[in-house]
């Protein structure tokens, strides 16, 4: 899946969530206030569903999903993993 | 017409110990405010403690519209047994989705099969509702935690074997099991309750409590913003199911009466006015129970919007169960207020049901600032 691609999936969700506000790629969303305290464990959720992917204990910190950029990563990394795993078997 | 499935069986597996073993028991439960462990063992033989675990931990890892049935089923029955099942779902639920492989299988068929009682404990002496000023404080000390802090109105508190608890270190959330015999660890029964007399809750003391680093729950920070997050999501899921249950008896029960009941020469189900009651009483149990299976399909497809959906049920659902078992009180009149009624308990149970897992002003708050068109 590339970039755009992601990137494109996880702003339409945001601004589902958050609607009227345009988010930028680095903005912290947390900081900004607008989303709520049962947010963090709704983003994992959608993350992990929509791509497909398990994120470890280490990759649930806030620190790693505050941005859109922050998110993109951590998907591109799990996908790779992912799929290297698949090709192993 | 829908297939025999085995989640179907559950559930009616559910109707059948729920009218044999839970029901006949109810008087005795009440009275002592105490469900003794062979109970939870029975509980266990038909994998009623293990419903949210999964099957390689000797669970049955059930889909959310199977164990909102379940919960449906034993809140029609009673509903301190459902709350049961509602802590084991807030404990097993975030053990197997933050837990370690190691704490997974240490805990998780011991706690299947009966033989450990869990319980969960975040409420404290200043933080109810606004978890975040909870002040159970846990120092890193080499390769223990040193926790001190005390922890209120805690369901199974008396009896339970194993206690996920929530606090702070260095003012981050954290979350961590403690074993009762865990030295400096108290346990102070709350008795006198208005409603789920059977819940054994405690209030528990941990002084300089020393808990291994491999008890923790997830990471340090995580505590509060995941753990407790996911355990509390959980939990309202499964309330709202059981108030629909509750709903459902009060529903049942004041039909039977307003059935026989003779006052003015008819029995009081034709006078209007107790028409009036018993229509919204049928609207509002079938709202509630829609809501529920909005939630639980979404849960089961893992749709984020499951959250927002999980907190208009378990709003709709407790509030619902106040106001039918209010109506099922008034439909039974002067026999409907004596002890050992159903109804009555009914009613006080209701009450309880829409304060845990969050009071019904906290939803209104969430959903309101939360709602998107």
């Amino acid at each position: 899946m590339d970039t755009m691609l992601i990137k494109s999936k996880i702003k339409e969700y945001l601004m589902r969530s958050v609607r009227n506000y345009e988010i930028k790629d680095d903005d912290n969303i947390f900081e900004l206030g607008i989303v709520h305290s049962l947010f963090t464990i709704q983003l994992i959720m959608f993350i992990e569903k929509n791509f497909g992917i398990e994120l470890e204990d280490e990759e649930l910190d806030i620190e790693k999903i505050k941005t859109v950029n922050d998110m993109v990563e951590l998907i591109k990394n799990n996908i790779e993993k992912k799929e290297k795993g698949a090709l192993k078997l | 017409m829908k297939s025999v499935t085995n989640e179907n069986i559950m559930i009616l597996k559910a109707r059948d110990f729920v009218k044999e073993q839970v029901v006949p028991s109810i008087e005795e439960f009440e009275r002592n405010a105490f469900i003794p462990k062979e109970f939870f063992i029975k509980m266990a033989k038909h994998g009623f403690l293990g419903l949210s675990i999964p099957k390689k931990y000797g669970g049955l890892e059930l889909d959310y519209l199977t164990l909102g049935a379940i919960h449906e089923e034993f809140g029609k029955g009673y509903c301190s047994v459902q709350n049961i099942l509602t802590v084991y779902a807030m404990v097993c639920k975030p053990l197997n989705r933050f837990g370690t492989e190691d704490q997974k299988q240490k805990w998780l068929p011991a706690i299947a099969k009966g033989e450990t009682i869990v319980s969960i404990a975040i409420t404290e002496p200043k933080a109810g509702s606004d978890i975040k000023q909870i002040e159970t404080e846990a120092v890193l000390d080499g390769d223990d935690y040193v926790i001190n802090g005390k922890k209120r109105y805690i369901t199974l508190g008396q009896i339970a074997d194993l206690f996920l608890v929530f606090g702070k270190c260095n003012g981050r959330g954290i979350a961590f099991l403690v074993e009762r015999e865990t030295p400096g660890f108290e346990i102070h029964p709350i008795n006198g309750l208005l409603g789920l007399r059977a819940n054994m809750l405690a209030e528990l003391h941990l002084k300089n409590c020393r808990i291994p680093k491999e008890n923790l729950i997830g990471r340090v920070g995580h505590g509060l913003s995941h753990v407790a997050t996911f355990a509390l999501d959980e939990g309202r899921y499964t309330t709202a199911c059981g108030c629909v249950g509750l709903g459902q008896a009060c529903l049942e029960e004041a039909f039977k009466y307003a059935e026989d009941r003779i006052q003015f020469n008819s029995p009081i189900r034709e006078h209007q006015l107790v028409q009036k009651m018993l229509t919204e009483m049928i609207v509002n149990v079938k709202a509630a129970r829609l809501l529920c299976h909005d939630a639980g399909m979404l849960r089961d497809a893992a749709d984020p919007s499951s959250i927002a959906a999980t907190l208009m049920a378990k709003y709709y659902a407790s509030k619902m169960s106040v106001m039918v078992s209010n109506y099922a009180v008034q439909i039974h009149g002067a026999s409907g207020c004596v002890a050992g009624a159903a109804v009555e308990r009914f009613y006080r149970d209701s009450k309880i049901m829409e304060i845990i897992e969050g009071a019904s002003q906290l939803y209104e708050i969430h959903i309101a600032k939360n709602f998107r068109i």
